[in-house]
């Protein structure tokens, strides 16, 4: 039998109609076999989903396959008529999706959803659907199944709708699944069961994986073989190994140049200028000649084209040709540079048991029936020209933590100090005065500007509110001034937001920020929703602001390896309060609470063997609504015992800097 | 000619209306974000042969809102008066068509008939009285024969208006195209082409043919209302197209002035319950739940009712301008019952924009919130304010229909398509059946709603951003 499962041959796929389609898939080959982890690496915007959606046949209403062949097993999957291929799918080819809370139909039962696959797809189990349901959901780890059996969507967290949508697509028993970036909505925690799900109903069911993301770490933790799409081109493919020892397109170095890790503390991280180019046009150069640093004459010349390199890889590049002038890695920037403590400093900001309480209301007269306990005393304080990383998952009160101290959200207890200045006390005048001093940057830059201002008038708008720099005319000035200050042309000031991409418009906000000439600034996941290519680039701009104007920043993030990058120190945060707290070196050196220790060992680590142990945490959070009694933690915890179900451990001091609530620990 | 202008209410807010709408578009032409979806419609061909309806009716009712005092000549001088004016105010439109509005029959007529509808006494030259349908004062009057010239004349008033209406369209075809040859500087014969082949950015294709239509429609009515009662005549022999032309203005008044009563307090109501919460929302949100509960047609019957007492109690200068009272009374409290569905989906919309990061980042910059509300809620909701103000047109004029025929709506003695389906229920039961003032009022009413509604889907799909991504 052959080995080959899915093969893939000059596939073309365009969007939209007229005289300038978008050319989202542009000429693409790979093969995938039996058994196998295939993951298809790439920026957002580069064709990876629309491969996908292509081999599915389910392009949207203005997409059409112009050209290619793929076959599945001896089947060609764009020869079959519409109700054979309705078969294929979900049968012989599974696939899920991104966003598990909007893939499952929300008044249909559990049983109900993966019961219609087993229907329609697995004809032996046709007169016990239930029962085989059951088996599905064990298979993807749901405990107690037959409970669940009868629930809603809404009534799973995220984790559970993801099994669950994997239950769907197992139900048809596949020979290839089809993941579009499976875990990216999920929090690492989460992220490592479901990775680890996958790959053991791989290794049960012998199935093959076709893996779409743009998480090296998750690449390199799962996948067998690589393939790394740019532009609607496949540019590079090779076995994780290799590509991860030694990547050869320009491109694919450049990604892992640009992950920010604590190696590369100090120095800055490498950008790939620019961003991907417009898929309307035709190429008759390099795709990547823009971007790319090592490119020559030939590049602007012509496109290069697949090159094979032995054992299924390949790459698509000029360079190839002229192995003598390949331009080696750069050094990675030793991490030899020591930092003077500072922490204890004069802080510019110290919180005191801040407490934010968000009350439930219920009933006619819309009683308060309890509190959704966001922020549940957080001590915090960051000394000034220093950054406090603070990390969790989502929907531990990160972002709340980040308002209460700037006065957005009003805090229910506890004291806010900027320097040395009560906030929660000030009411308004004075605290509008005091609000050019801290600045806020947030997770969506499409979000935080209004889509109705021009560029201009969105950085002026914090100067003129604080009355700084005076006239129109002086105002306009500061706002091209800082245009230029993050990298952006001064015509930029003419434009809408749209006109931008997610780097650029990221930019825009932070010189939004700066033209108050702040003091400190909140800085809310704010390369979250970017791609690594532009992260590194956001990350080195704050950097820079930081050295020259001192600026103190509370980092609020769920990304570990940008925590090692640039935090001084760190600060974790479970349902409400903080856990541990110490220098970043302590932090993620040595952790000591079980769960900072769970969450590290979960962020996938790119260091080519996947032999890492990672501590498994049970279930999710709980709501913070009805926290846990005792430990928050202990429900989840590995090392739980009595004690930590009695009390709410107190912090205890491990060093001057490092502090931890844990039972495991006492001063 | 036209002497002393007299300005009603209702002309007044119309004319007010149209300012604003204007205005309006000045500003949206500025903004990218309301420039997009407005050249999108541009360029349906649903919304551009919709609009050329809609202005068809639009301008019937501005020429219908100009009112003034007529100069009295032939009927002055017969009565000896020394005033030349009448105290009856007419519209310029009633001018223009001064026709219809005096060739009174006796009473019903069928339409296009030269006899009357019931049979009458007559007495002959030679003083005998045979029982005969009498010929009718005006309506084919100028027919020696009814009964073989009637169909032959017909034919040739209805072929006369089509070629006029043809020669005019042609017209003003030629000359739109040399201003858009002129705007693209292309050449006229160019020009031409592309719009044929529909080649052209908007499709003026469609435009010219349903203007086209419009026009060949005009004309030839005007030819076979000048000699004959083209819809017919009602129980006192008024025209009923005449009629049917007059209601025009009262629908669209009903349409689009509520719209001006309702949005300032549906605007500032719904944004202030979003943007403050707490005790502002509450009230706010109350005062609307329980006007909601109170039965709409109740609050207006109560409302008309009331002013039926203070408009005996009191002398008005004409018919016209206690009609025009009655009009804007209602204007008024439709608009009271409506704006609640509107304020409603600002508040939720604007709950929604608080929480957006943008607004928290003005938060941030110290930015009042007379500021917030203007610079970045408001232009955010208009799409929706734009949206509900067009759905809710064509239901206030199907409203207006349905209160007059209840007889809580406008004044018995002002032309509406309500009032004509009103008396038409009596003559429904007669034998035989009278049908043309029933069909003329659904015939006007039935274009001008279909026409508002499908240029109000247009209009939607082009602002909702939710189907911005789908085309």
């Amino acid at each position: 039998m052959n080995d080959t499962l899915l093969q893939v041959k000059g596939l073309k796929t365009w969007l939209g109609e007229g005289e300038n389609p978008v050319r989202a898939v542009d000429g693409v080959d790979f093969e995938i076999r039996r058994g196998e982890t295939f993951a298809l690496l790439g920026e957002s915007g580069c064709g990876k989903s629309m491969t996908a959606l292509s081999l599915m046949r389910l392009l949207p209403p203005s997409g059409r396959i112009i050209r290619g062949e793929a076959f599945l097993g001896e089947t060609s999957l764009f020869d079959l008529a519409e109700r054979d291929m309705r078969r294929e799918r979900g049968g012989r080819m599974g696939m899920i999706f991104q966003e598990p809370m909007t893939s499952l139909n929300a008044v249909r039962t559990i049983a109900d959803q993966i019961g219609e696959s087993v229907r329609l797809h697995d004809p032996e189990n046709r007169s016990d659907i239930r029962s085989r349901v059951i088996e599905l959901l064990k298979a993807v780890g749901i405990p107690d199944p037959v409970r669940r059996l009868d629930e809603y969507p809404h009534q799973l967290s995220g984790g559970m709708k993801q099994r669950v949508m994997i239950a769907m697509a197992l139900a048809g028993r596949p020979e290839l699944l089809i993941a579009d970036e499976p875990t990216t909505a999920l929090d690492v925690t989460i992220q490592a069961q479901v990775l680890a799900l996958l790959k053991d109903l791989q290794h049960q069911t012998g199935m093959a994986v076709l893996l779409i993301t743009h998480d090296l770490g998750v690449v390199s933790n799962v996948a067998d073989r690589v393939a790394v799409m740019y532009a609607g081109q496949l540019i590079e493919q090779a076995t994780t190994e290799r590509f991860i020892s030694s990547p050869a397109h320009p491109y694919s170095q450049k990604l892992f140049q640009s992950l920010p890790n604590s190696g590369k503390r100090g120095g800055r991280l490498a950008v790939i200028k620019g961003s991907v180019p417009k898929l309307t046009q035709d190429f008759t150069q390099c795709r990547f000649v823009d971007r790319c640093d090592q490119s020559m004459d030939i590049c602007s010349r012509s496109e290069p084209v697949w090159r094979e390199h032995g054992a299924g890889g390949g790459v698509r590049c000029h360079l190839e040709d002229y192995p003598g002038i390949r331009i080696d890695q750069p050094a990675r920037p030793d991490s030899s540079e020591t930092e003077a403590t500072r922490a204890l400093e004069e802080p510019l900001i110290e919180t005191r048991d801040l407490k934010i309480h968000f009350p439930i209301h219920k009933g006619v007269f819309k009683r308060v029936v309890g509190h959704v306990k966001a922020v549940d005393g957080v001590d915090i304080s960051i000394a000034p020209g220093r950054t406090l990383a603070l990390v969790g998952e989502s929907g531990c009160g990160k972002t709340t933590v980040g308002k209460g101290i700037l006065q957005l959200v009003h805090p229910t207890g506890g004291t806010v100090k900027f320097d040395g200045e009560e906030l929660s006390r000030l009411k308004g005048s004075a605290l509008r005065q005091l609000r050019s001093q801290m600045q806020i940057i947030f997770q969506d830059p499409v979000a935080s500007m209004n889509p109705r201002m021009l560029v201009g008038d969105i950085i002026a708008e914090g100067m003129q509110a604080q009355r700084i720099g005076g006239t129109a005319a002086g105002r306009r000035g500061r706002v091209l001034e800082l245009l230029a200050h993050v990298g952006l042309p001064a015509d930029a000031a003419d434009l809408y937001p749209n006109e931008f991409s997610g780097g650029q418009r990221q930019r825009i906000c932070i010189a939004r920020a700066l033209a108050v000439e702040p003091r400190f600034i909140v800085c809310d996941e704010p390369t979250s929703a970017l791609d690594v290519s532009v992260q590194a680039q956001i990350l080195n701009l704050l950097m820079d602001l930081q050295q020259e104007h001192g600026i103190s920043y509370l980092f609020i993030t769920h990304n570990i390896s940008v925590v090692s990058y640039l935090a001084h120190e760190v600060a974790v945060m479970y349902l409400g309060r903080i856990v541990e707290r110490g220098t970043v070196e302590e932090v993620l050196g040595s952790p000591a609470h079980p769960y900072t220790q769970a969450l590290l060992s979960a962020v996938p680590v790119i260091d080519g063997d996947s032999e890492h142990e990672v501590i498994r945490l049970e279930g999710d959070m709980p709501s913070p609504a009805n926290p846990p009694t005792g430990c928050h933690f202990h429900p989840r915890c590995p090392q739980a015992f009595d004690e930590c179900r009695k009390a709410y451990p107190d912090s205890a001091g491990l060093s001057d800097t490092r502090k931890v609530s844990c039972f495991n620990y006492r001063s | 000619m036209i002497s002393q202008l007299v300005i009603l209410w209702t002309d007044g807010l119309v004319f007010l209306l149209l300012l604003v709408v204007i205005l309006f578009g000045i500003y949206a032409s500025r903004k990218a974000h309301l420039r997009g979806p407005w050249r999108q419609v541009a360029r349906s061909r649903v919304g551009m042969g919709t609009l050329v309806v809609l202005s068809f009716y639009l301008v019937v009712a501005l020429l219908d809102s100009f009112h003034y005092h007529p100069i009295l000549d032939k009927a002055g001088q017969e009565e000896g008066a020394t005033a030349t004016q009448s105290v009856e105010v007419i519209s310029l439109f009633d001018g223009l068509v001064e026709g219809l509005r005096e060739r009174q029959e006796k009473t019903y007529s069928a339409p296009l008939a030269t006899r009357l509808y019931a049979k009458e006494n007559i007495e002959l030259p030679d003083g005998r009285v045979v029982r005969d349908f009498p010929r009718l004062a005006y309506g084919g009057a100028h027919l020696a024969d009814p009964e073989t010239e009637w169909l032959p004349d017909i034919l040739k008033l209805s072929a006369v208006g089509i070629i006029k209406g043809l020669v005019v369209s042609l017209a003003v075809a030629n000359l739109l195209i040399i201003l858009l040859a002129m705007r693209s500087r292309r050449s006229f014969g160019a020009q031409g082409r592309a719009v044929l082949r529909g080649a052209t950015e908007i499709p003026w294709k469609v435009a010219f043919l349903t203007l086209a239509f419009m026009l060949v429609l005009v004309f030839w009515s005007a030819e076979l209302a000048a000699k004959y009662h083209l819809l017919g005549t009602d129980k006192v022999g008024e025209d009923v197209y005449y009629q049917a032309l007059k209601s025009i203005r009262t629908g669209l008044l009903i349409g689009t002035l509520t719209t001006l009563v309702m949005l300032p307090a549906a605007i500032l109501l719904g944004i202030m319950a979003g943007y403050f919460r707490g005790w502002v929302d509450d009230v706010i949100q109350y005062s609307y739940t329980t006007l909601n509960s109170i039965p709409g047609v109740l609050l207006i019957a109560a409302a008309i009712l009331m002013l039926q007492i203070y408009m005996s109690n009191h002398e008005f200068d004409s018919l016209v301008e206690r009609a025009d009272l009655r009009l804007l009374i209602l204007v008024i409290i439709l608009g009271v019952t409506s704006w609640t569905g509107l304020c409603r989906l600002l508040r939720g919309e604007t709950l929604k924009l608080r929480e957006m990061d943008y607004v928290q980042a003005a938060t941030a910059f110290g930015v009042s919130n007379l500021k917030i509300i203007t610079r970045h809620i408001l232009p955010n909701v208009l799409h929706i304010v734009l949206i509900a103000v067009i759905l809710d047109f064509s239901g206030l004029v199907l409203a207006e229909a349905v209160l007059s025929y209840v007889n809580i709506g406008v004044d018995p003695t002002m032309n509406s398509w309500g009032n004509m389906i009103n008396s038409a229920r009596l003559e429904m039961a007669r034998e035989p059946i009278v049908w043309w003032s029933l069909a003329a009022a659904m015939i006007f009413m039935f274009s001008l709603v279909l026409a508002a509604n499908l240029f109000s889907d247009v209009v939607r799909d082009a602002f909702d951003p939710r189907l911005r991504g789908s085309r």
